[in-house]
């Protein structure tokens, strides 16, 4: 059944700590606690960093430019750098959650819950549901995902040594999967249909050709492209 | 102790600066621009196939140019276990779970056999 109040759509959006993204997010975090570990960073630095970053690719950058020795500066520029694709990202998961009246720091709050996880779980859940009960779900959702970034963190961490390398290996796998069939399973139009299919084609040849920027310019030329499809098909 | 993070305050200002603030501020701008947005429009439209394209984009990255103990899978398992993957789930009604758990279980199997 599904809920019409605030309160239940907060509760729904929590029930989310039992799925598939969970278990992803969890296994992904284990990695991450992991390699802070082994990194030689403090315990609490690494909790610190899930607890207010919320995106483990960008945690994962950071803790890797600081191994390596990077300054602050250039530290922050290369998270940055991979955290632009959250941008468009809550530009088409924001306008979901706004009804008549806007509420401008409600919705700044809710971006901080903007990972892929979310985004994708909030693509697929969100425009079925009354306006209203969108924003708590995705609040209740963000909730039960941090709290299993945090285990998973905390888990990683306190357990390095005793995960056998072939299980990190399939822990760590477990995220592409998720968000491939993820993808396809939330693609509704041919525009998001090429968008995948271009995105997929274009990464590996940029990567090779422009390190650093390859995500970027996949999103902007295999966004661009898919988009003109898109446009050809819909006329 | 590293250079770069003494274990006091000092250190977790770098995280907050360099972890929080380079990451937090897109999410701003993303709701800045994003409620101004009107959702059927084509601007609209070219963002979501830009986001959409970024995150297939990651995907192929984390297979082909892994991190960390997925490194040490021969990319010809890593391929195959993908494509398992995606034939556990659409063979099973297109079931999440079963697809993601299906890719990761052939990936083990194919390690575990021996050479």
């Amino acid at each position: 059944m599904p809920p019409s109040t605030t309160a239940g759509a907060f509760v729904r959006g929590l029930g989310l700590i039992v799925s598939v993204p969970s278990v992803v997010l969890f296994a992904t975090a284990l990695g991450f606690g992991a390699l802070a570990r082994e990194g030689g960073f403090d315990f609490g630095h690494a909790v610190f960093l899930s607890a207010i970053v919320f995106a483990l690719p960008n945690q994962m950058v950071l803790i890797d430019q600081l191994m390596r020795g990077a300054t602050v500066a250039g530290a922050a520029l290369a998270v940055t750098l991979t955290a632009v694709r959250l941008m468009p990202m809550t530009v088409t998961l924001v306008p979901l959650f706004q009804g008549e009246k806007r509420r401008p720091l409600l919705e700044t709050l809710a971006a901080h819950f903007i990972a892929i996880s979310t985004w994708i779980e909030g693509h697929r859940r969100l425009p079925t549901m009354p306006v209203a009960l969108r924003l708590p779900f995705h609040f209740g959702a963000g909730v039960a995902m941090a709290c299993m970034m945090l285990s998973g963190t905390i888990t990683g961490y306190l357990l390095v040594a005793g995960v056998p390398a072939l299980v990190t290996a399939a822990l760590l796998f477990m995220t592409p999967l998720y968000f491939i069939l993820s993808l396809i399973a939330t693609s509704r139009s041919t525009m998001d249909m090429a968008a995948v299919a271009i995105g997929c084609g274009l990464s590996p040849i940029l990567y090779l050709v422009m390190p650093g920027f390859d995500l970027l310019a996949t999103g902007l030329v295999g966004g661009t492209l898919a988009y003109l499809v898109g446009r050809r098909f819909r006329s | 102790m590293m250079a770069a993070l003494d274990d006091g305050f000092g250190g977790y200002l770098v995280l907050f600066a360099a972890g929080f603030v380079a990451t937090e501020i897109w999410r701003w701008l993303g709701v800045l621009v994003g409620s101004r947005l009107d959702m059927a429009g084509e601007v609209f439209q070219w963002v979501r196939a830009v986001a959409t394209a970024l995150v297939a984009g990651m995907v192929v990255r984390m297979l082909l140019f892994p991190a960390g103990a997925l490194a040490d899978i021969p990319l010809a398992v890593r391929l195959a276990a993908f494509a398992g993957g995606f034939v556990c789930y659409f063979a099973v009604k297109r079931n999440l779970a079963i697809g993601v758990a299906g890719g990761s279980a052939l990936l083990v199997l194919a390690q575990l056999i021996p050479k």
